[in-house]
């Protein structure tokens, strides 16, 4: 075929390589940090690595990095309509109080790390 | 009706074609961004309230199993990718090693799916009038595949978590509904995406995809990928909380 439209950027092999085997280390690491304690900073480390995993397979293997504006664009407001998403609800209840009368669950809050349940 | 690489009338280059097709990938995937969100946002909500009783069930689920997996779904992006990458360069045998690589590691992870379904059915852990999470410490020898050293530290965790939290054993249903729910759903996600990547080993079998033309390749890659960073978020939510002693 002499004629080749695409201009699109074409990920060598070796990119694919380097990229699997940082994701395979990331997720040794994830498990490595599960045992470490860390209390409260546990579900955060382990989150923040599953962020860069993710990062790593949409810039890469997804083709984020090379694709158009318009299509980056799109993933940040789906990215950004999912942190609304979790950081308004989760915000509401745990500040919830009490509410004419009724103890909400969500606010039995007593110390970090121990919560007394209803 | 075999389009390959034919230039529809709305667009002006291949390119843009499939930039197109790509846009439209994408936008479906940011509504299973917020599908997966929803139940990601349950899982939380339910975590922060009944933590003991989820630690407790995260660490009745196997570590070497879930993390087995793991590798073997991120293994089956790397061949997916590869299998774009094949595409792109005209590599048409390898297309189809490729793609039918990925559909290998897609069912190997089914395989381990269903042991771990298994044992939690032996076990009494999935929601229902039989849920018991004291099943295997009261009823050893129907577990045997949980070690007498195993045995003992998941006694003591049940005592913990119990006088922690009551109510434990429905709290503790609470978190393998969320279990099986997003596993689930994922499984399905899985599923559909391996049906999809046979329709493509057929159809690069038959040679359709080219430098020119490979639309379908690509994005279909952006979908499976898309259920790997599912898993890569299920894994440590469901199998790693609290795990250290």
């Amino acid at each position: 075929m002499a004629e080749n439209n695409s201009t699109h950027h074409i990920v060598s092999p070796k990119t694919y390589l380097t990229i699997i085997l940082t994701l395979m280390a990331l997720t040794g690491i994830t498990v490595w940090a599960a045992f470490v304690n860390l209390d409260q900073f546990n579900i955060v480390v382990a989150l923040v690595i599953a962020t860069c995993k993710a990062t790593l397979v949409v810039l890469f293997f997804m083709h984020a990095k090379y694709s158009p504006k318009r299509t980056q664009l799109v993933i940040v407001a789906g990215i950004f309509w999912l942190a609304i998403l979790l950081f308004m609800t989760m915000s509401d209840y745990i500040s919830r109080v009490d509410y004419r009368g009724v103890r909400s669950p969500f606010t039995q809050v007593t110390s970090p790390g121990t919560r007394r349940l209803a | 009706m075999h389009r390959t690489g034919e230039l529809y009338g709305q667009f002006k280059t291949l390119e843009q074609q499939k930039d197109s097709a790509n846009l439209g990938m994408w936008i479906f995937l940011v509504t299973e961004v917020m599908f997966f969100g929803g139940i990601m946002l349950v899982y939380t909500l339910n975590r922060h309230v009944y933590f003991p009783a989820f630690a407790m069930g995260s660490n009745t689920l196997s570590l070497k199993l879930g993390g087995t997996n793991t590798i073997v779904l991120l293994a089956s992006s790397f061949t997916m990718a590869m299998a774009v990458w094949s595409a792109q360069v005209g590599k048409r045998q390898l297309i189809s090693l490729f793609l039918a690589l990925t559909i290998l590691l897609g069912f190997v992870f089914f395989g381990i799916k269903y042991v771990e379904y298994a044992q939690k059915f032996h076990h009494h852990l999935v929601p229902g009038r039989s849920f018991d999470i004291f099943y295997c410490s009261n009823h050893p020898t129907m577990c045997d595949d949980i070690g007498a050293e195993e045995m003992e530290t998941e006694r003591d965790e049940l005592e913990k978590a119990k006088s922690l939290d009551p109510d434990l054993n429905s709290h503790a249903q609470l978190y393998y509904s969320a279990y099986f729910g997003m596993t689930g759903l994922h499984a399905l996600h899985m599923v559909i995406g391996a049906g999809l990547l046979v329709w493509l080993l057929k159809n690069s079998f038959a040679g359709m995809y080219t430098p020119r033309w490979n639309t379908p390749v690509d994005t279909v890659g952006l979908y499976w990928h898309f259920v790997d960073i599912v898993w890569i978020y299920l894994f440590p939510l469901l199998y790693l909380i609290d795990r250290h002693k």
